[in-house]
This record gives structure tokens, sequence and C-alpha cells, in this order.
């Protein structure tokens, strides 16, 4: 890690490269893009994430020029885009559908938009070799797109996209098709190639392990709007709502009502049990409804009630899923509310303590669990 | 599973012969030794050798082929325009209107185009000749190319045009570069399309056609009527294999086109990693 954080919206003395200002973008009457402003700053690793349909590939084509915003501005390095045709702006995009030529070769393809920069033979050839070699297409530079397989054709297409070296560079899914070896190491490839070309990333991703590794922030998205905007830490230890602590990794959702108790609030959850405890800097007024998000890997589960711990449940084992070196258990609390706890694996299988339709204790601590409105 | 019965034997033999029976006479009677059509006397090549000494023959088929090359080149240029606007221009006002208007020659009785482009070339006082054939052609056969270019283009991944926008070129060098080399054989279909009408169109070449000029379907009419000669026979002989020809080998470089793409396909497959 660099000795300085790597934080530019954190500053205010930051230009940002991208500017989204209320910008709205209609098909007819569905509204795809909905009064979203968003700033993005140079050399970001900014993840577009977000179930399908909710307007990501219609944000980058807006920053690629493909489509005009019907309401709103939006600015790369300060200047209003409207107008500006694709091939005028420093951007390029990698295609959701790769969209490559189909009548040139692999090569060709690669040195498509080099070629119109007008730049010497020799000096494509090079780049053109150097991109087949980063992507690990070095045997199938003479090959039509329709004579390789998917995944080759996304590295070609990632490939095409990388060999001008555009300051800001839009990828639109750009590892799905790939095994998880080789997405994982391409990943590391983009990672390096932005720390040494400063190239702004904007990437749209199914992936949350991906949005993870690779980005500096993360943009979780519905229906047209961007719900939160945070680093990939934040965004999962600290979502700012039940949707996005959904959408991001397993939790837990326990629905209450919440009333103000010291420096937190005291969530009762059922009828004829406890209340659970969380520390947190939510205001939710003196009292109302709420939603308490536990990340199943915070949730402790042990035989006896574990002695100093602020909140502890009662209940019994329904399922177990076994994942390699995790496990998860699914346990029914007192009055059917459901949680899942999950504890490493470093005892063998056999050696396991829990079994199905054990009683068991859940605990947590006042801080683990994060109070959301409800 | 095609199982062989009598009913698909009778049928198939049955279209076949009332397909090409007339040629296959025709064919015959050109090496006919006798002046007489009906007649038989013998096996003979000389009427193929009357005709290439017949000047009249000669410059009518001549006249033809320019203006058929001259006249798809045209219509392949302008209906791949026609068609392109058509399907990527989107709701432009009038949009309904024009591919109407550009489909309506399809449809449109021959002798009428041809009556309304003579009226227009008396009208304007454009001497009739090959140039007034030439626009003729164009005007009719474009139409042709326009159906079969869009066809392709609909099924045309638009997204291509916007990567390579994305790379760089303008809305033309996208065009050029990629566009058209991918549409490129629903264009060049368009032209043999073109080409092949502009060839035996008798009707509207009748109208638009001067002293100056006749084209080949023009000749044989006109000499048919004074009666069917051997001549006339060697010469659609001649014809008849020049398109067979022509069909064969258009078929058998698309059929190896395949070949090759599937051979291809399967290299790739075994090297893949
Ligand atoms: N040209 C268009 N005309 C009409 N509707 C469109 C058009 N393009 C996109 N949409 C709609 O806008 C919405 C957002 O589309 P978009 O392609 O941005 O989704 P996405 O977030 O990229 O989804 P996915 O993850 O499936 O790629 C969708 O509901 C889509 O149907
Ligand atoms: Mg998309």
């Amino acid at each position: 890690m660099a000795q300085t954080v790597f934080a530019p919206w954190e500053e205010a003395d930051q230009k940002p490269l991208i500017q989204f200002k209320n910008v709205t973008k209609r098909f007819g009457d569905f509204v795809a893009i909905d009064n979203l402003t968003q700033d993005i700053y140079a050399q970001e690793f900014f993840a577009l994430l977000g179930p399908s349909g909710c307007g990501k590939t219609t944000m980058m084509r807006m920053l690629a020029g493909f489509e005009t915003p019907t309401e709103g501005q939006i600015l790369i390095a300060g200047h209003d885009m409207k107008g500006v045709p694709p091939n005028k702006r420093a951007v390029n995009m990698m295609f959701q559908s790769y969209a490559l030529f189909p009548h040139l070769t692999v090569a060709e393809n690669i040195a498509f938009g080099l070629k119109r920069e007008g730049k010497p033979k020799p000096e494509i050839e090079d780049r053109v070799d150097e991109m087949l070699r980063l992507t690990r297409l070095e045997k199938f530079g003479k090959r039509k797109p329709h004579q390789i397989s998917g995944g080759q054709r996304q590295r070609v297409a990632l490939a095409r996209s990388l060999a001008k070296a555009p300051k800001l560079l839009l990828l639109d899914e750009p590892l799905g098709a790939l095994d998880k070896k080789l997405r994982q190491e391409t990943q590391f490839e983009l990672m390096d190639i932005q720390e040494k070309t400063g190239t702004t990333f904007v990437i749209v991703t199914h992936d949350q392990e991906e949005a993870m590794t690779v980005a500096s922030r993360v943009a979780v998205m519905d229906e047209g709007q961007i719900i939160q905007v945070a680093t990939p830490a934040d965004i999962y230890e600290r979502p700012n709502s039940v949707y996005v602590a959904d959408f991001i990794g397993d939790v837990n959702i326990i629905n209450g009502h919440a009333t103000r108790a010291g420096d937190g609030y005291d969530i009762a959850y059922a009828e004829g049990t406890g209340k659970l405890h969380a520390k947190t800097t939510t205001d939710l007024g003196n009292e109302g409804k709420c939603a308490l998000a536990i990340r199943p890997e915070k949730v402790s589960i042990t035989a006896q009630k574990p002695a100093k711990v602020t909140n502890a449940v009662k209940g019994k084992i329904i399922d177990i899923a076994y994942l390699g070196n995790l496990s998860t258990y699914h346990v029914e609390l007192k009055g059917g509310q459901m949680v899942k706890a999950q504890t490493a694996n470093t005892r063998r299988l056999e050696r396991r303590s829990f079994t199905w339709e054990d009683d068991v204790w859940l605990s947590w601590t006042d801080t683990a669990a994060i109070v959301l409105e409800g | 599973m095609r199982r062989f019965t009598w009913f698909n034997a009778t049928s198939l033999t049955l279209g076949f012969v009332f397909l090409y029976l007339p040629m296959v006479i025709l064919v015959i009677y050109s090496f006919n030794a006798s002046k007489l059509v009906t007649v038989w006397a013998g096996f003979s090549t000389k009427w193929y050798g009357t005709l290439f000494q017949n000047e009249a023959f000669l410059d009518a088929a001549w006249v033809t082929v320019k203006v058929a090359v001259v006249s798809s080149t045209f219509a392949a240029v302008l209906g791949t325009m026609a068609a392109y606007v058509l399907v990527r221009g989107g709701r432009f006002m009038g949009r309904t209107l024009f591919s109407g208007m550009i489909y309506a020659p399809l449809v449109m009785p021959e002798v009428i185009t041809g009556l309304s482009l003579l009226l227009l070339f008396i009208g304007i006082g454009f001497d009739r000749g090959m140039m007034t054939i030439i626009l003729a052609h164009t005007t009719f056969s474009m139409c042709y190319v326009s159906v079969v270019v869009s066809s392709r283009l609909v099924s045309f991944d638009r997204s291509l045009e916007e990567a390579a926008l994305d790379l760089g070129c303008s809305a033309f060098e996208a065009f050029r570069l990629v566009t058209l080399p991918i549409i490129a054989p629903a264009v060049i279909s368009g032209w043999l399309l073109a080409f092949t009408l502009s060839l035996d169109d008798l009707v509207i070449a009748s109208f638009t056609s001067g002293p100056s000029a006749t084209t080949l379907p023009i000749k044989i009419y006109s000499a048919v009527r004074l009666g069917v000669s051997p001549e006339i026979n060697a010469l659609s002989t001649i014809m008849i294999s020049i398109v067979t020809v022509g069909v064969i080998s258009a078929s058998l470089i698309s059929k190896r086109a395949a070949v090759k793409q599937k051979r291809d396909e399967m290299a790739a497959e075994r090297t893949a990693d």
C-alpha cells in the first residue's frame, strides 16, 4: 500500500475528471438514468455495480458519446461533452458485446484504433505485439474473431480498447467470460496498467469480488440511481441502506423496532424475546422502525451462552452449508427469524462441533451490527 | 430422412422438363445445319460463324454489356445509400413515405416506368441513346439493390459501427472501413441482380433507347418478328452458357468460402486453450 491513501474525492481542491450533473436519460417514457449526479476523479478505478437493467451500460454509453442525456450535463476534464462525437472524445470503451470487427484478424482489430491515429507502422506493430502478449493471445493474432473462443474474444476486445492507452477507459463487464484464474490475473494486469499509465477506469461488473479487488470506489446502482458510493471496505462495512447491504455480500437482516438507549439503540425484533443492542451514529429519532444488518462472519456460534457479549440469542441449526474453507450455519431463532453464522473450518469435517437440530447460541458485539432505516 | 417415392420422382421430372425442355430444344437447334428452324438437317456450327460476322448483333451485345455494367454500378451505389438511410436514419420526417417510394418501382408495371421515363426524357430534351437506357436501368434496379442491402443491414450489429467511432473513425470512415466490408456480399449480390435485370430488360429499354443505341434483347425481339433464324438460336445458346458458367462459378466460390471457414473454425477449436 502507498504511504498516502488515494482518496481524491475527500480533497476539496481536487478537480473531478468526470462530472455527471443532474443527468436524466429517458428512452421514450422509460427512465433509464434518473437525475444522477456523480464525480469521478482522475486515476480512479470506479466500479459500477447493480442488477441487470439498472442503467450501467447507459451511463457508459453517455460517457463514450453514443447516447445524449435527455436532461443534465456531462463534463469530462471540465468540458461539457454535449455535441462532442465519440471519435472526438479521449475515451475508449470496451463493449459488453465485444463488437469485434468480423472481417479483420485479431491483430488488425487491435491495430484498428492505432491506424486511425496515423502512427508509423513499426510502432503499431510493436504495440499490437505488446497487447497480444498482455492478453496472452500471441498465438491467435492471425485468426479471425469467429475462429477463437468466447474468452479469447473478450480478451481481444480488452486489448483493442487498451491499445490506444486512452486517458479514460470504460470497461463494460470486461472479464465475465474468463475463468477464475485468468480473471484474477487480468485484474492484476489492469491494476498494473492503471498504476503505470495513470488511466482512469470506469468498470461495470457483476462480480462483487472483482469490484472489491480492483476498485478505488464502488457505486451501487438501482433503477437508474446511484444508491451509495464508497470505498470497497466502506460499502461492505457501512452500507447506507438495506438494499446496499443485501446487494454486497451475504447479510442477515433483522427487522424490528428501535428505541434510543445510550450511544445506540435497543431493538425489539420478536414477541417474547430479549432486545438486541447496537451502537450507531445513525439517527432514527427516539424510536422507530429499523433494520439491523449483520454479516454472517461477525456472528459467533457457541454451544453455551457466552459470558461477556452484548447480544446473545438462542436458536436451532436448520441447515449447514459446507463451502470448503468456510461453513455457514442457518439458525432459526425463537419467533422464526433466520440468522446465518459463518465460521472458518479450521478443524477437519468429522470433528466439527455442531450438527443439524443442535441448540446453539449466536452472539455478536454491539458494533457488529449496522442500524439502518427499515 | 428423405425417401424416394414415385410422387417425388414424378414431380421432380415434370418440373425440370417444364423448366428446361424449351432451352434444350433451342440449344439443339442452334447446331442445325438447315436454315429452316423446325427441320433437322444434321449437325453444324456454321450459325455461330455467321453470328460473329453480324455487326449489328455484335454492336447491340456490346451496348448491352456497357449499359448493364454502368447501370448496375450506379444502382449498387445509390441503392446501398438509400438502404443505409432507411435502416440507420432513425425516425426522420417522412421516413415511411420515403421507404414506400423507394419500393414502389418494384411493383410498378414496367410499361408505366418506361413510358414515364420516355416522357421525362422528351420533356427535358434529352437525346435518347445509351445514356438514357443507363439512367432508366439505374432507376428501376436500384430498388432491388436497396431491398437486398437493407435486409443485410437490419441484421448488422450496430455496435460495430460504434466501436469504429470509438476508436477514432469519422462516420464516413466507419462506414468505409467497417460497415461496407461486412455488407459487401449483399452489395455484390445486389449488383449481380441489377446486372441481370439490365441484361434481359426489353420493355424499359425499348421505351428509352434511341436510333443510336440498341440493346441485344431489342435486337433479338425485332429479329424474331421477321422469323426465328438459327443465328438467334446460336446467340441464345451463347447467352445461356455464359449465365450457366457464371452461376456455377459463383456457387462454387461461396461453397469454397464456407468450407474454408469451417476448416478454420475446426482448427481454432483444436488449438484453443
Ligand atoms: N436504446 C434503448 N431503448 C430503450 N430502452 C433502452 C435502450 N437502451 C437501454 N434501455 C433500457 O434502459 C435500461 C438500462 O439499460 P442498461 O443497458 O444500461 O442496463 P445495464 O445496467 O447495463 O444491464 P446489464 O447488467 O444487463 O448489462 C434497461 O431497462 C433497458 O431496457
Ligand atoms: Mg449492460
